[in-house]
């Protein structure tokens, strides 16, 4: 699976239109995850995971900065994220079917702020790089 | 079988009343041909499908959207009985239309997106989670048949 030129520019677009908004959408992203994909929340024992917890902001904000930096570095994704796909292999070790959940989530979350923004075709694009995103953090695990 | 609360049963009905089958019908199935293109291959005597503008436009692609999604229907208005309401359908999908039960899954998440796209902020966090459940159970029960 490879992002075209057009893909590319979808996903840019995207976040260009997000803008500040980034760090609100990460944590609601994070918190539909826990809320429609209640295993999820056994990677976070640790969290105050009510809603509006102040340490789901903080992690959205976090998730939200590692997409938007991914998507600034779309033709090097491996290397803008070679760090955290070290961390996600070496001690997270999040299962990889999870990062499909989170990216539904995200898509649904866009669906709901920006329906306008989430065209069939910035859909498509968005869905692309988030599996690319994915596929990154989990490209070290084995 | 399935357990739903009453809050689920009213969340799912509830967005379900407000639901144009099918425009949303319409919407799920030409978007899960776009973001998803290999599930073209159950569509070949469709016509146009070569862009996303044909795909959109295609009214095959229409017509049948709206026949899924009025079909679909069919479970929420029989939560309690849903394996039993799509026995049929499921041989069907397996025997004739030869569909890895893997599409059904993918036009539930679709479905989801697009009634986010529709319902916005009354899309609460609790409702995807009874309309997950929902496309999830439907999925299973097309599943079930196979063999």
């Amino acid at each position: 699976m490879v992002l075209s030129a057009s893909d590319k520019t979808n996903v840019k677009g995207v976040f260009s239109k997000i803008g500040g908004h980034a760090d609100e959408y990460g944590a609601e992203t994070l918190e539909r995850m826990f809320a429609t994909y209640p295993q999820t929340k056994t990677y976070f024992p640790h969290f105050d995971l009510s809603h509006g917890s102040a340490q789901i902001k903080a992690h959205g904000k976090k998730v939200a900065a590692a997409l938007v930096e991914a998507a600034n570095h779309i033709d090097d994704i491996a290397g803008a994220l070679s760090k955290l796909s070290d961390l996600h292999a070496q001690k997270l070790r999040v299962d990889p079917v999870n990062f499909k959940l989170l990216g539904h989530c995200f898509l649904v979350v866009m669906a709901i702020h920006h329906p306008s923004v989430l065209t069939p075709e910035v859909h498509a694009s968005l869905d692309k790089f988030l599996c690319a995103v994915g596929n990154v953090l989990t490209a070290k695990y084995r | 079988m399935v357990h739903w609360t009453a809050e689920e049963k009213q969340l799912i009905t509830s967005v379900w009343g407000k639901v144009n089958v099918e425009e949303c019908g319409a919407e799920a199935l030409a978007r899960l041909l776009i973001v998803y293109p290999w599930t073209q291959r159950f569509f070949s005597s469709f016509g146009n499908l070569s862009s996303p503008t044909a795909i959109i436009g295609n009214p095959k692609v229409r017509a049948h959207g709206r026949k899924v999604l009025t079909s679909f229907g069919e479970a929420v208005k029989n939560l309690d009985n849903i394996k039993t309401t799509f026995s049929k359908l499921s041989e069907l999908h397996c025997e004739k239309l030869h569909v890895d039960p893997e599409n059904f899954r993918l036009l539930g998440d679709i479905l989801i997106i697009v009634l986010a796209s529709h319902f916005a902020r009354d899309f609460t966090p609790a409702c995807q989670f009874a309309w997950q459940k929902l496309v999830g159970v439907v999925a299973h029960a097309l599943a079930r048949k196979y063999h």
